[in-house]
């Protein structure tokens, strides 16, 4: 890999990988500002002020309960990274460590490793965390955790695919001849080569994971009232299409925005770490 | 479309004595330049030769010379990108600036061509048969019962073992001999007036290498098309062409008779691919003769004589400017055929007899 | 049997589940009765399966109807979408697949990239609200939800049934498309590169005849396998969107039946879906190994 310097010059110049940045930064800032700030209480309900028009009070408007668009869609940030950043974490933790595990074991073991994944997509994805959420109640927690285990496979398999690749080649075959123990090649060599695949495979569970926590809030099974989530927004502003056809824009633009920014710095994060991964042409 | 067979035409002047009227492939002054990351590249320098019917013409040189270039720009294969100037006239038609539509009933047609890697050059998911029946399906409209036939009929002179059951066999289940066979039955289904072979034989075995080029020596023989063959390998060209260009640096630095050539070794570059081979029989300890130096990068050619750099005999008026092809003066020995020896170089008439 | 292990491993009492939170323990006990729940799991499992033979599904606890006839009703509804769904993704897919691999590097290209970057990262169903403003709302053109019926004495007709399916199907595509679309063009710009692809131009082949005859074909395997995989979502796909749109399709179905703890209709719908996905994959399997001969040697 090429030094700091000229990694940051190629940096700038991905054009997307910039704009996907520049996106997932606003993402974050906005989570973060609404921790200290936002223009009105989101949770204030304000009915005689309800729907309103974009305009000078209320730069997006308010809901149907008087709720101002820009403070929900602020604070809604914040489920979804909560989302994104915990859902990825779980499935980073126990998936990683499954596939090295697998990649590092063989035999018995990568094979157990790998049906259990298999298993676990044969079930379509959002209709199984539709059930655990059924199961055990709806709830921002609930669909984390729903949404963080069908994390798992996914990089269990993506980790034992590059691990064994990493297995095979000379080095590690060297550093085998001079006695080192499986843990310690997996930590010190197989490890540091995989994680540039891993870290580009985040951002783009990561998008995932907002869509997914999303839909789940649509459905009414994501965060429950009174805390903001976007996809519960629109939701609620299906209902009220005729009325105010302009709240059905701002929180799916929001979704829309954050996952693109995700997908970009992705391809352009894959793009810069290792050019050999880059599959784009 | 010109007609292919009443091409008797005076000659316009040029020096190229004894030449007969049936001239299939002039190339003159042929230019390609590509766009490469690092800036442009001028693949062909303006190279000249001809051809005649029935003829045999080599080219050789190593990789990054040229002569696949050479090859792809007849074919009008060349990559997008490519900018091409020159003139290639084959029986009596100009084939530079054609567009697609005028280029494709030629190709395959009345000038066909076999490629390096057998292995990749067919389509896996299409029988044997299927892919030597196309040209004949779509130059000359064949039925798909007639054109299988051909097919077989083709594949038994190419002498493809078992050819009546590999008709609907596909490619991963043959040799790479085999496939190459293969090539050359599609290539030669149209009857084609010439045939470009791009280093047919170098990823092959060497015991098939033999039987490939053999092949295809008597296939020429026996249609009386003209071939033109590519390679970098001294062998090759030795037993199978009558006339031998030799390449560097997108030039022609020397062309003649394969005798003459092999004898006179005229030009230094020629002198040092000769010199460079391993010989049996040496001394124990004998070192292996190499070039010094590389092939210069497309991008960055000198303005000179190309090979000046690696030239042991080079002198200040060589890197001045690219040196004209000057014929070798047949002093020496009596090899001569009455074509043309010639050699792009300065100092040939003081360089004289090489030390083979 | 995976998926009842699982369903069964999952804690809690099935029965105790279905009644919530507040139910007395006799409750508890009469329902499990009623359902089998007390008899070992082997019994229950070999009893389900019997009656999967025979078309038995059981009760439906919340709507009080055989759980057959409930799937066979919706599924009426929602195969027929992701059917249409399935064909709008292909259709416009593969085009712009093929369109952008022609275009490679130049402005057509980017423009499909473009895209499918976008359709990607849209929620379908911010999509499809954003159909139902503009087509219902805006120019009237669709109703806003609701599915009329295949005939014509419920109120609808096909014409009718397609018409309540079209926004459906568009707001499905979408995201299936983008992906479809990129991996499309990538296959064929892969293709594009093989030599044989050389060869068939230096027999002189036209370049449209060498985009159907070769490269096409060639580029099948690849693009068949993702419409495989793609199928799965889509049927998750029409969980959402049957929401959105309220139809009364398997999705809406799973749905609500999962909202009124109808453990049993779950259960069976799971097991339909993931048995139709794995039907799929063996037909994409096979079409695989039909067009790629090389294939057979591998083992399929």
């Amino acid at each position: 890999m090429s030094t700091a310097p000229g990694f940051i010059a190629r940096m700038w110049h991905h054009r997307s990988f910039v704009l996907g940045a520049a996106l997932v930064a606003l993402l974050a800032a906005s989570a973060l500002l609404s921790l200290a700030w936002t223009p009105y209480p989101a949770r204030e309900i304000d009915i005689p002020n309800k729907l309103l028009p974009p305009g000078a009070a209320h730069w997006l408007g308010t809901d149907s309960l008087g709720r101002d668009i820009v403070s929900l869609l602020l604070v809604g940030a914040r489920a979804s990274i909560a989302v994104g950043v915990i859902a990825v974490g779980i499935g980073i933790t126990f998936g990683v460590a499954l596939g090295l595990l697998a990649a590092a074991r063989r035999g018995w073991v990568e094979e157990a490793v790998m049906r259990l994944a298999d298993f676990t997509f044969a079930f379509p994805a959002l209709l199984t965390a539709i059930m655990l959420t059924a199961i055990y109640g709806p709830g921002l927690l609930t669909s984390i955790v729903a949404i963080g285990i069908f994390n798992i496979p996914v990089f269990a398999r993506i980790t034992r695919g590059a691990a064994n690749s990493i297995w095979a080649r000379e080095f590690v075959l060297a550093a085998r001849a001079c006695g080192k123990g499986a843990a310690r090649i997996t930590f010190e060599h197989v490890l540091p080569n995989i994680a540039s695949l891993l870290i580009v495979q985040a951002t783009i569970q990561f998008a995932i994971a907002i869509l997914a926590e999303a839909a789940l809030s649509y459905l009414g099974l994501g965060t429950q009232p009174p805390t903001p989530s976007w996809g519960r927004m629109l939701n609620e502003a299906q209902t009220l299409l005729f009325q105010a056809p302009q709240l059905a824009i701002w929180p799916g633009l929001a979704i829309a925005l954050s996952v693109l920014g995700l997908n970009l710095m992705g391809d352009g994060l894959r793009d810069l770490l290792d050019p050999r991964l880059a599959r784009q042409r | 479309m010109a007609c292919a067979t009443c091409s008797t035409r005076a000659w316009r002047g040029n020096a190229d004595i004894g030449m007969t009227a049936t001239l299939l492939l002039d190339v003159r002054d042929l230019r390609v330049r590509l766009e490469t990351a690092r800036g442009p590249a001028d693949a062909l320098r303006g190279v000249s030769f001809s051809l005649r019917r029935g003829e045999t013409l080599g080219l050789i040189g190593e990789s990054g010379c040229g002569k696949s270039m050479t090859a792809l720009a007849l074919l009008g294969l060349l990559p997008q990108g490519a900018r091409i100037s020159g003139s290639i006239r084959f029986a009596g038609q100009e084939l530079v600036g054609l567009d697609e539509a005028a280029m494709s009933p030629l190709r395959g047609n009345r000038i066909a061509m076999v490629f390096q890697e057998p292995m990749t050059a067919l389509n896996p998911l299409h029988t044997v048969g299927a892919q030597v029946a196309e040209p004949l399906r779509v130059h000359q409209a064949k039925s798909r019962a007639a054109a299988r036939a051909e097919a077989l009929r083709l594949l038994d002179r190419v002498r493809l073992p078992q050819a009546a059951q590999r008709l609907d066999a596909y490619p991963h289940q043959l040799s790479g001999g085999q496939r190459q066979r293969v090539g050359l039955a599609m290539a030669l289904a149209c009857a084609p007036d010439l045939l470009v072979a791009d280093e047919p034989t170098t990823a092959l075995d060497v015991t098939i290498q033999g039987e490939i080029l053999d092949l295809i020596a008597e296939l020429v023989r026996e249609s009386g098309m003209a071939l033109l063959l590519i390679s970098h390998d001294l062998g090759v060209m030795a037993r199978s062409v009558s006339r031998l260009l030799v390449m560097y640096g997108g030039t022609i630095v020397e062309s003649g008779p394969t005798p003459a050539v092999f004898s006179r070794l005229a030009h230094p570059y020629t002198r040092g691919l000769f010199g460079a081979r391993p010989r049996l029989g040496a001394a124990r300890g004998t070192r292996l003769a190499t070039i010094p130096g590389r092939v210069p990068e497309l991008t960055d050619l000198p303005a000179g004589c190309g090979f000046a750099q690696r030239c042991a005999w080079a002198v200040d008026a060589c890197r001045a400017a690219p040196p004209p092809l000057v014929a070798v003066v047949a002093a020496l020995s009596p090899v001569d055929s009455g074509t043309e020896h010639a050699a792009r170089c300065l100092r040939l008439a003081e360089l004289g007899a090489p030390t083979a | 049997m995976l998926i009842f292990g699982v369903l069964d491993i999952l804690p809690g009492n099935a029965a105790e589940v279905m009644l919530g939170e507040s139910a007395t323990p006799e409750a508890v006990r009469a329902l499990s009765s009623k359902l089998g729940l007390d008899r070992p799991a082997p019994l229950r499992y070999a009893s389900w399966l019997q009656g999967l033979l025979v078309g038995e599904l059981g009760q439906s606890v919340a709507y009080d109807t055989p759980i057959a006839e409930l799937i066979v009703e919706r599924l009426a509804v929602t195969l027929p979408l992701a059917l249409l769904a399935m064909l709008l993704t292909t259709l416009i897919a593969l085009a712009a697949g093929v369109y952008a691999a022609a275009r490679h590097n130049r402005v057509g290209d980017v423009g499909v990239m473009l895209a499918s970057q976008l359709g990607i990262a849209i929620p379908n169903f911010w999509f499809a609200i954003l159909l139902i403003l503009v087509f219902s709302v805006q120019l009237g053109w669709f109703s806003a939800g609701g599915f009329a019926g295949w005939t014509l004495d419920s109120g609808g007709g096909l014409w009718q049934g397609l018409h309540s399916l079209l926004l459906p199907a568009i707001a499905l595509a979408l995201v299936q498309a983008a992906i479809l679309a990129r991996i499309t063009r990538s296959a064929v710009l892969d293709v594009l590169g093989e030599d044989f692809v050389r060869t068939a131009r230096a027999k002189g082949l036209s370049q449209r005849a060498v985009l159907w005859r070769h490269v096409l074909r060639n580029a099948a395997v690849p693009v068949l396998t993702v419409m495989g995989l793609q199928f799965a979502n889509l049927l998750t796909g029409t969980i959402v969107i049957e929401n959105v749109f309220a139809l009364p399709g398997l999705g809406r179905l799973v749905f609500q039946a999962i909202a009124n703890r109808d453990l049993g209709v779950v259960q069976n719908i799971v097991m339909l879906l993931a048995a139709l996905v794995i039907a799929i994959n063996f037909v994409v399997d096979v079409l695989a190994v039909a067009i790629d001969p090389r294939l057979k040697l591998a083992g399929a």
